[in-house]
């Protein structure tokens, strides 16, 4: 049921030509999303998809509306050759899937690489309780820190390019012969 | 019970689903979307129950306040952007 509802979200997604609407709908998928992992029993998974998708990717994909504009230009392309490819390559995906293990299999590759020795030796090695935690800060300690840089690096890239559009919409507020801007809140 | 009430909230959901999918007013669809968002919380409320699992409603307490949140922040940006004309007048 969900799932449907996801797939009814994704089409309309795509079907619809008012990106703000669009926007919206993107949030709705995160928040169908969310609850899916949470029916899946992922909890933290579900937080980072709710806070992140629903939070802050619709705020940011607001914002870039306000900066661009709201109406989608029609395609110039037929959609029939992308068409056939992306049905392709999802019918061989999911062929793909039927070598996969059964879900909740214990005897899954993933269950038996290093999953084990997290497991037992983790809280003496790292002391921390929390197994997620342990794995995330200590064992791929470094792969966080490359995903902490590059998220850092969007942010800063995204709140270059919004601060230089408002620093030029307040310095045309301030010469007196251009028309007023919509802008006039301080900057942050 | 439990069960009703979770079917019934995902009917509810797909309701406002379809509002925010239909061509309408801009504030219609914040509001279908604020609405899914409170269903979303009400469902992993109702879930949690069904389940015997009742630490969910800690979830649902934050997705609450996450869901606040983003809709003020899209009310706020929604003054710049909903102003803007359909292409309909634009070309």
């Amino acid at each position: 049921m969900l799932l449907t509802l996801l797939a009814i979200a994704a089409v309309a997604v795509v079907r619809l030509r008012d990106l703000f609407a669009v926007v919206m709908l993107a949030g709705i998928y995160s928040l169908i999303t969310a609850a899916i992992f949470v029916v899946l029993d992922a909890a933290d998974v579900a937080f980072t998809e709710a806070a992140v998708g629903a939070g802050i990717a619709t705020v940011l994909m607001l914002a870039t509306l306000a900066l661009t504009g709201r109406w989608e230009a029609k395609p110039r392309h037929r959609p029939l050759l992308p068409l056939i490819v992306v049905t392709i390559t999802g019918a061989a995906l999911i062929w793909g899937t039927t070598d996969m293990p059964h879900f909740a299999d214990p005897a899954a590759p993933i269950h038996q690489h290093v999953a084990p020795r997290y497991i037992e030796e983790g809280p003496k090695e790292v002391g921390v309780p929390n197994m997620v935690t342990a794995i995330l800060a200590s064992y791929r300690g470094y792969d966080t820190l490359g995903e902490v840089i590059v998220i850092f690096t969007a942010g800063v890239g995204v709140l270059s390019l919004l601060g230089l559009r408002r620093r030029r919409s307040s310095a045309a507020d301030a010469s007196p012969s251009t028309p007023p801007t919509t802008s006039e809140e301080p900057p942050r | 019970m439990f069960a009703a009430a979770c079917l019934g909230i995902l009917v509810v959901m797909a309701l406002a689903l379809v509002r925010a999918s239909l061509p309408g007013n801009v504030y219609d669809r914040i509001l279908a979307i604020n609405m899914f968002g409170t269903k979303t919380v009400l469902f992993i409320a109702a879930y949690g129950f069904l389940t015997e699992r009742p630490d969910f409603l800690d979830i649902a307490l934050t997705y609450a306040l996450i869901n606040f949140i983003g809709i003020i922040a899209v009310l706020k940006l929604v003054e710049r952007v909903a102003g803007t004309a359909s292409p309909e007048t634009d070309e």
